[in-house]
């Protein structure tokens, strides 16, 4: 008779989150209804590096690397290769010749930055913990060197400007409604299929390997796989993520994923709470607004400089991990309790 | 005889499971007194309840003054010398360089120069090997370095945990005759935890047996052997 | 591969003379970070950070009229009790945790040492004296700048200054053996937690003294030591972690290789010498996962 009680609550509060989603848009202004789809794509980006560092237990300081894998393909992708040269760029062959749809693009990004996560993944079996952080800090400030210099591939230091988005198919949505509903779409979707993995056998096998790889092997579970999966899913997700980002700015250039995002990233997936899905959401929208609110706090008539965002989301990530280690969402566990020992008996 | 140490009803816990369940015991100024029992009965915690290295409750009093809790280095510096489980020792630095820290306790330069030549004199192929890489010494001699370490502190009250773990019978005796010579030359207080009663008893005047974590026998050791439940469980016959 | 430059010995002798240099000064940070994973077994992230800061409290200093030198010992000075205070007050209460917990926590260190010192300080970029003369000499041909043999002399002097203090003394005896056994150290009467604040406030002097032996050259701005500290920490992973000697071999190397690499193949040119770099890295760590002079850890099942 109870076991039914904390599903049907997470149920009714999920039912509630996507309501609340669905109409946002009726009553926010065009500028804040930006800033929540910029939190839907960080919600993409930390539902991968959650099941990356959270549930398989390896550490990523590079997660942005891939959110630019991903906006670049998006990018190449919408402009093609007639697009590509139009900005004055020699481009490759292996670029179609007419660009496609951008949302046609987002798939591809991901499954393109699956498939480099999962071979980054190989060689990163033989590293764990220290070098896989450093392995992965690497590949982030690489990238950008990369990026600028090939620039046959990646349009070099100047960037790629990107065609203004507009909802495809001839429907009629605002672009703004557009951008926030293609990423929450996404989130939901990805959500779900995250959801799948973590509560499955995946997931239980993340979670073995996780808390101690050598009990795991003799258990059946096969470290090399599973760990190789997750950093090919966490990529993917990121480069989903990175095309959202390249469509909504409608620019990519080396510098827009910076070794700072992979930072904060994960600051934000600490903050949120590893390995729980719904610390993700917090953390996603730590990641947009508490930088705007650390610069001019609500309430208070005072400015701060720009360099107050870091400070703040730095310390913060540091109170967390002293005081509240399990992050936002273990506060949750333990406000909601009440609640749910109280459905549980009535 | 003064007391040196005495425990009075002192319980212990790993986590959620207690090891000890009220010990109350006493160990006279120069005295050696072992104390025996079962894999799991709680000789182990005992002493590392003394020298604060596990969480415990109850008293211990040395010397008169009750030990301060949870701070091993303050019972170090008190005057127990508590050689481990493991013997402890900083394999990857040389024999004098293991002395040297068992000098730090009371300021290591001038207490080395002092003690060394008294340490050399129990221990002498020690001299020889100064420079050797702790962790290559045979098992016995990492036992007779740990003892020489804790020596060189010039304890009040050693603590010996399994000295005799993994070595051979001879090595043991060479030991445990050290130990004997030491306690009748200087007096020094050993408590000496021990699941080879045999040896033990023959060293020890006193000796408690623990059983699930509390004192279940104790008395002179020559009683002891005469002990059916002891000569049965612990000394074979 | 055409080579750019004609190849003399002389420009490789120049190249090799000031990757020495620049990679005493990766070899500096690299000694803090083994410095501090050997005691505390920890990662700090936050390393290069604080040697940042540190420069520009002494940049601050020598702006308010101190003369070099002693803006330079004041500023270890405040170093070596900002990396104690660091420890004390933010490493201790989570000592006891899993590692990646508390590499976490230093990420975060670095992320608010580097909005505070563009906050504090400002983000324009800014000019850091040298203590050494704008001179070269003449070597068996090769041309040396003074301010690259100062730095070596000045990072490799305090190397091994702080060797001696480990080998002779007996407080460098005591953290060494905290570092190895820090239970079997406290039975000996060791305060370990002091030890390990010791640790920590010398790794910050190394710190300190990596950033101003690098600001003349790079610059003084928040983001100064992020690339210094990635080849530290590349160099203390190609050493070993837990070797301190492999460290300082690895800052050398990585330095001097650097700098060929940058100089002779036109494909890494410039911009490509740090990918180039952690690319070696990689491949050398898949191989030997332990680094060239780490002991191998053997996983028993």
């Amino acid at each position: 008779m109870r076991r039914w009680t904390t599903p049907l609550l997470q149920g009714l509060a999920l039912a509630g989150a996507v309501l609340l989603i669905a109409v946002l848009p009726r009553f926010t202004s065009e500028f804040r209804l930006g800033q929540f789809t910029y939190v839907g794509i960080y919600f993409v980006a930390l539902l991968g590096l959650n099941i990356l560092t959270g549930y398989s237990g390896q550490i990523t300081l590079g997660h942005a690397a891939f959110m630019a894998i991903g906006g670049y393909t998006a990018a190449l992708l919408i402009l093609g290769r007639s697009g590509f040269e139009l900005l004055g760029h020699q481009a490759s062959h292996v670029l179609p010749q007419h660009g496609m749809r951008a949302i046609f693009t987002i798939p591809i990004a991901g499954l393109v930055t699956g498939v480099i996560g999962c071979l980054f993944g190989i060689p990163a079996l033989r590293l764990a913990g220290v070098s896989l952080a450093l392995a992965t800090l690497a590949v982030a400030v690489s990238l950008p060197a990369i990026a600028k210099r090939f620039e046959h591939l990646t349009g070099g230091g100047g960037g790629l400007s990107l065609p203004l988005p507009h909802a495809p198919f001839g429907w009629h949505v605002s672009t703004p409604h557009w951008l926030y509903y293609e990423a929450w779409v996404c989130a939901g979707i990805l959500f779900v299929v995250a959801w799948l993995l973590v509560r499955g056998r995946v997931g239980r096998a993340w979670r073995a390997i996780r808390d101690g790889e050598i009990a795991a092997v003799s258990s059946g579970v096969s470290p090399a796989v599973y760990k190789t999966l997750a950093f090919g899913i966490s990529a993917a997700y990121a480069g989903v993520a990175g095309a959202l980002f390249a469509i909504q700015v409608s620019y990519i250039n080396p510098d827009t994923f910076p070794v700072t995002l992979s930072l904060l990233l994960l600051a934000s997936a600490v903050i949120g709470g590893l390995a729980s899905l719904s610390g993700v959401i917090v953390g996603a929208f730590v990641l947009e607004f508490l930088p705007i609110y650390a610069q001019s706090p609500p309430l208070v008539h005072l400015h701060f400089a720009k360099q107050a965002g870091p400070v703040v989301f730095g310390v913060t990530l540091m109170l967390i991990v002293l005081l509240i280690p399990g992050g936002a969402a273990s506060l949750l566990v333990r406000v909601t309790r009440p609640v749910r020992t109280w459905a549980s008996r009535s | 005889m003064s007391t040196l140490l005495e425990l009075r009803r002192v319980e212990a816990r790993y986590g959620p499971i207690k090891a000890l369940h009220g010990v109350s015991l006493t160990v006279a100024d120069g005295e050696i007194v072992a104390l025996l029992g079962a894999n799991g009965a709680g000789k182990t915690t005992t002493l590392r309840a003394v020298s604060g290295t596990v969480r415990h409750s109850g008293e211990i009093v040395f010397e008169g003054k009750q030990i301060a809790r949870g701070k091993p280095d303050a019972v170090a510096r008190a005057g127990i010398a508590h050689v481990p489980e493991g013997r402890g020792l900083f394999t990857q630095l040389s024999v004098w360089e293991n002395l040297r820290m068992g000098a730090y306790v009371r300021g290591e330069r001038r207490t080395l120069r002092a003690e060394a030549p008294r340490v050399f004199k129990y221990f002498p192929w020690l001299e020889r090997r100064r420079d050797q890489q702790a962790g290559t010494l045979s098992g016995g001699e990492q036992q007779m370095l740990a003892l020489a370490r804790a020596l060189v502190g010039r304890p009040r009250l050693l603590m010996l945990d399994e000295p005799s773990l993994g070595l051979a019978p001879t090595v043991v005796q060479e030991i445990f005759r050290i130990v004997k010579e030491l306690n009748v030359d200087d007096g020094l207080t050993v408590l000496v935890v021990e699941q080879n009663a045999n040896v033990a008893l023959d060293a020890a005047a006193r000796a408690y047996v623990l059983e699930v974590g509390q004192v279940a026998i104790e008395g002179q050791s020559a009683e002891l052997r005469r002990h059916e439940g002891i000569r049965k469980s612990y000394l074979g016959y | 591969m055409a080579l750019p430059l004609a190849f003399t010995w002389a420009e490789f002798g120049q190249q090799v003379t000031s990757g020495l240099a620049s990679g005493a000064i990766y070899a500096s940070l690299a000694l803090a970070l083994v410095l501090i994973y050997q005691t505390t077994n920890v990662v700090n992230f936050a390393q290069g950070e604080m040697a940042t800061f540190t420069t520009y409290v002494a940049w601050t200093m020598m702006h308010h009229g101190l003369s070099y030198w002693p803006a330079f010992v004041l500023t270890l000075l405040i170093a070596f009790g900002g990396g104690v205070t660091v420890e004390r007050v933010l490493i201790r209460p989570v000592e006891h945790r899993p590692e990646i917990v508390i590499v976490i926590l230093t990420i975060g260190l670095f992320i608010a040492i580097n909005g505070l010192v563009g906050w504090v300080f400002g983000p324009e970029v800014k000019a850091f004296d040298s203590p050494f003369p704008n001179r070269s000499v003449v070597l068996g041909g090769v041309s040396i700048s003074v301010q690259d043999i100062g730095t070596f002399g000045v990072c490799l002097g305090t190397v091994v200054a702080l060797w001696l203090f480990f080998r002779l003394t007996t407080l460098g005896l005591a953290m060494r053996a905290v570092a190895f056994n820090p239970d079997a150290s406290r039975l000996m009467g060791v305060r370990v937690g002091w030890m390990l604040a010791l640790g920590w406030g010398f790794a910050a002097v190394l710190g300190a003294i990596a950033g101003m032996m690098a600001a003349p050259t790079v610059f003084l701005d928040p983001d100064m030591m992020l690339v210094v500290l990635i080849y530290a920490f590349a160099a203390a992973v190609l050493g070993g972690i837990d070797s301190p000697v492999g460290a300082v071999v690895g800052g050398l190397l990585i330095g001097v290789v650097i700098n060929l690499l940058g100089a002779y193949v036109n494909f890494v040119g410039q911009e490509l010498r740090l990918p180039t770099a952690l690319a070696v890295l990689l491949i050398v760590l898949v191989i030997r996962p332990s680094g060239l002079f780490g002991r191998v850890v053997v996983r028993k099942v």
